[in-house]
């Protein structure tokens, strides 16, 4: 059936998961196989070696495409393996422009890895434009943004990234994994490449490590399927198996934990041991009005707070919660707490993480299926038991 | 800090908060976030004493894949907390469960009696194979509570039933037919798959057990197969022990995925609640349906009842489709798109079936109106798609069968 009309739920279930032929099992098949018996010498079936592709992972990708209202789709072993396939895009002699509210390890990439390649790389707030504009050089082939940004929440305007982008003759890139296609689909704003941690929101369950990237233009599928046929950063068919099981509730379980981060911002916001709170959906975030607009229908799960207290307070607060466990990763159904300053930004130099705001009493929580009011009621407990609250 | 049930807590905690917590460790071999699966058939001992200690001081450990899996012990903690019951207890599927109860719970010379609306495979089990054992199998119309207290004799050891039934959706006033057996020293059993812990809590109205094929909407993928009984630990133990000797355990993959699924059962079940009465709404006023069976309409028979108990009324619709024969309601069932043709229920994909061909049709006519399935009866499945896709899909195949 022709599956564009249909709503983003009914295609999470269904696009990508065909009825099996042989059997009419409704759940497609685990394939499992390396490699694929071929008609002939030198006459190649549908797939040959699980590298080059794979009947589970393929189902895997036409879901993605469908609900990043892309084209085509490209499933790695994890999200930094795509966002290395598109790095690999670049050459010696290319600059790279990406924003400086992004994630430890695409950090990490790009200024310890991409640097060695004679690949050019600066950052610049991606949320001021101008700045934006003017940080772009003749061979700036790509601009990689975030939004929301991690950990500090800020809202980049994705439509406005691509235009200028376009403008300069280069990609845009826009790691939605914070927001998930549930309420951000960049491609429908203009960006190139989406690229997704499949390993949070969703595969959803702290149970796989994936990646993805999601295109609309053939051309630049067939440059990404090129490097990862010829790299090899595929995602495992049980993996990819574990992903479309985890993407049939994704909508269900980003639109609840909307709903819940929300309320925690709000409570939070009104307690006494907290400075601020780093939220798109409270109205006082500077990105609040251009969130309502970008994002649909909800503000997503991830969110970051300051405590009042430095180091030690915020490395007791994250210690004492009972209910949200003290880990990296985000986006799944048990909620996760962490400090920045001391884990998943720990790669950043000092000196930068100090110019981005990545303070030492931040706290990042990822909220996740747990009834908010248990919730709320861990973090005022933990905040208790480290000397915050009375 | 392990979570066990809902009411150990200060406060009664969330269902998810139970889904995803209960019965889980803290922290967890490997310091994983999630459980390990134990693939392992057999687990070692150090050395000789520490199998005389397991043994003599029954020191509660693995032994062998078929008596019990760690994480067949978290899945069976969270659905004990999910059906506020002491215990609970896995089988490789919801027959092996209540085979497995039957068999340990009865003897030769001992009667059952079952509301007639249940699964048919559940009677055939009965009575087909524990007449073969002599035990007596009486049943009785669902709902004629005082039919169900006229049979019972001094040998009668359960009463059973469904509750929502399958496929006409009857629900069991189940504080009635509990004290019903209270009041005769039997014991009660309700399997409450079509409902599940979300909308009935079977033992807070003092039934015996809880019987679920957990196949449904608690693993909810269409993925895997699984059976669960929840009670209290004393009730279980028998059934417990019989079960190491026939062997019905299910894989510890198997009971991964039902773990798994389980963490959005509430998500899923607020949908599927919503997807039914949403559609059994639209079938209800549609010109081609001639009667839908679903118990929160205002027109079923037990609306009432299941108002007064239940928080939401499922996923499951069954409608008559007005002047077709099984041919015509066949081609109804044919022009759908969104739901699949098959048996099972309770998954996030919408399945649809016709009971005279997918469940009775080696079965006489006259058979088939004692049963109470007419030609022109469809079983719909909800699944969690959006539902206007599923309204707008029904819609279309109703109006393109030509009658």
């Amino acid at each position: 059936m022709d599956t564009s009309s249909l709503r983003f739920r009914t295609r999470a279930i269904h696009v990508g998961n065909e009825k099996e032929p042989r059997t009419g099992a409704v759940v497609p098949p685990v394939h499992v196989a390396s490699t694929y018996i071929q008609p002939g010498a030198g006459t190649w079936g549908e797939y040959d070696y699980t590298r080059s592709g794979n009947p589970t992972r393929s189902g895997l990708e036409a879901t993605l495409a469908s609900l990043e209202s892309g084209t085509r789709a490209l499933a790695f072993s994890s999200g930094m393996a795509a966002i290395h396939a598109v790095t690999m895009l670049l050459r010696s002699g290319d600059h790279l422009l990406a924003g400086t509210d992004i994630y430890g390890g695409t950090y990490r990439l790009l200024h310890k890895i991409l640097d060695r390649t004679g690949v050019e790389v600066s950052l610049v707030p991606a949320t001021d434009l101008a700045k934006v504009e003017a940080a772009f050089r003749p061979e700036t082939k790509l601009l990689w943004i975030e939004s929301p940004g991690n950990p500090l929440m800020s809202i980049t305007d994705i439509g406005a990234c691509a235009e200028l982008a376009h403008r300069h003759g280069a990609w845009l890139g826009v790691d939605n994994t914070f927001a998930s296609p549930v309420l951000t689909r960049p491609l429908e704003l203009g960006a190139d490449i989406v690229m997704h941690s499949l390993t949070k929101y969703l595969g959803g369950h702290s149970d796989l490590l994936g990646g993805a990237l999601v295109v609309r233009q053939q051309e630049l599928y067939d440059q990404l399927y090129f490097v990862q046929n010829a790299t090899g950063a595929v995602l495992s068919p049980w993996d990819a198996f574990l992903t479309s099981r985890g993407l049939k509730t994704l909508e269900l379980r980003v639109r609840e934990q909307s709903r819940s981060a929300l309320r925690i911002a709000e409570f939070l916001a009104e307690q006494s041991w907290v400075e601020r709170v780093l939220y798109p959906g409270l109205p006082g975030h500077p990105g609040h009005e251009l969130a309502a607009r970008q994002m649909q229908g909800g503000f997503g799960g991830m969110m970051s707070f300051e405590l009042r207290g430095g180091f030690e307070a915020a490395q007791c607060f994250v210690e004492s919660t009972r209910l949200f466990q003290l880990a990296v990763s985000l986006g799944a159904v048990e909620s996760l707490i962490e400090q920045p300053a001391a884990m998943s930004h720990a790669s950043y130099d000092p000196a930068d993480r100090e110019a981005h705001g990545i303070r030492d009493g931040l706290v990042r929580i990822s909220v996740g299926l747990e009834a908010w009011e248990d919730l709320r009621d861990d973090l005022l407990q933990a905040a208790q038991a480290a000397g915050l609250a009375g | 800090m392990q979570l066990t049930s809902r009411e150990t807590a200060a406060k009664p905690l969330g269902i998810s908060t139970v889904t995803v917590h209960a019965g889980e460790d803290r922290q967890k071999p490997g310091n994983s976030i999630t459980d390990p699966i134990f693939c392992s058939a057999t687990y070692t001992f150090p050395n000789t004493q520490s199998v005389i200690d397991f043994i003599e001081q029954k020191q509660p450990r693995e032994e062998y894949g078929r008596y019990g899996n760690p994480g067949e012990k978290v899945v069976e903690k969270k659905l004990a907390a999910l059906d506020g019951g002491e215990s609970a207890l896995l089988f490789s599927s919801g027959m092996a469960a209540i085979v497995g109860l039957l068999m340990a719970k009865l003897n030769a010379g001992d009667e059952v009696i079952f509301f007639d609306e249940c699964y048919h495979r559940s009677r055939e089990f009965c009575t087909k194979h524990l007449s073969r054992f002599g035990v007596t199998t009486h049943q009785v119309p669902a709902g004629d509570y005082e039919a169900m207290e006229a049979a019972i004799t001094p040998a009668t050891r359960l009463l059973v039933s469904e509750s929502p039934t399958n496929p006409h959706l009857s629900v069991v006033d189940l504080e009635r037919f509990a004290d019903l057996g209270r009041r005769h020293d039997v014991e009660t059993l309700i399997d409450a798959t079509l409902a599940t812990p979300y909308n009935v809590q079977p033992l807070t109205e003092g039934v015996d057990y809880v019987l679920h094929s957990a196949t449904k909407y608690l693993a909810g993928h269409n993925d895997l197969l699984a059976g669960a009984i929840i009670s209290t630990a004393e009730k279980l133990e028998p059934v417990r022990k019989l079960r190491g000797i026939m062997g019905a355990v299910n894989s510890p993959h198997n009971l991964y995925l039902l773990e798994r699924g389980l963490k959005t059962f509430e998500l899923r079940m607020q949908r599927q609640n919503e997807n039914g009465i949403k559609i059994a709404r639209f079938l209800e006023q549609h010109p081609r349906v001639e009667q839908v069976y679903y118990p929160g309409l205002e027109s079923h028979r037990d609306h009432e009842v299941a108002r007064r108990t239940m928080r939401g009324f499922g996923g499951l619709i069954t409608f008559l489709v007005k002047d077709a024969d099984w041919r015509q309601t066949g081609a109804i069932v044919d022009a759908v798109r969104i739901p699949r043709i098959g048996p099972s229920l309770g998954g996030v994909e919408s399945l649809i079936e016709q009971p005279l061909v997918m469940s009775y049709y080696e079965c006489t006519p006259e058979e088939r109106k004692s049963f109470g399935i007419p030609d022109n009866m469809i079983r719909l499945a909800c699944g969690i798609e959006n539902p206007e896709d599923l309204v707008a899909d029904i819609e279309q195949a109703l109006e393109s069968a030509s009658l």
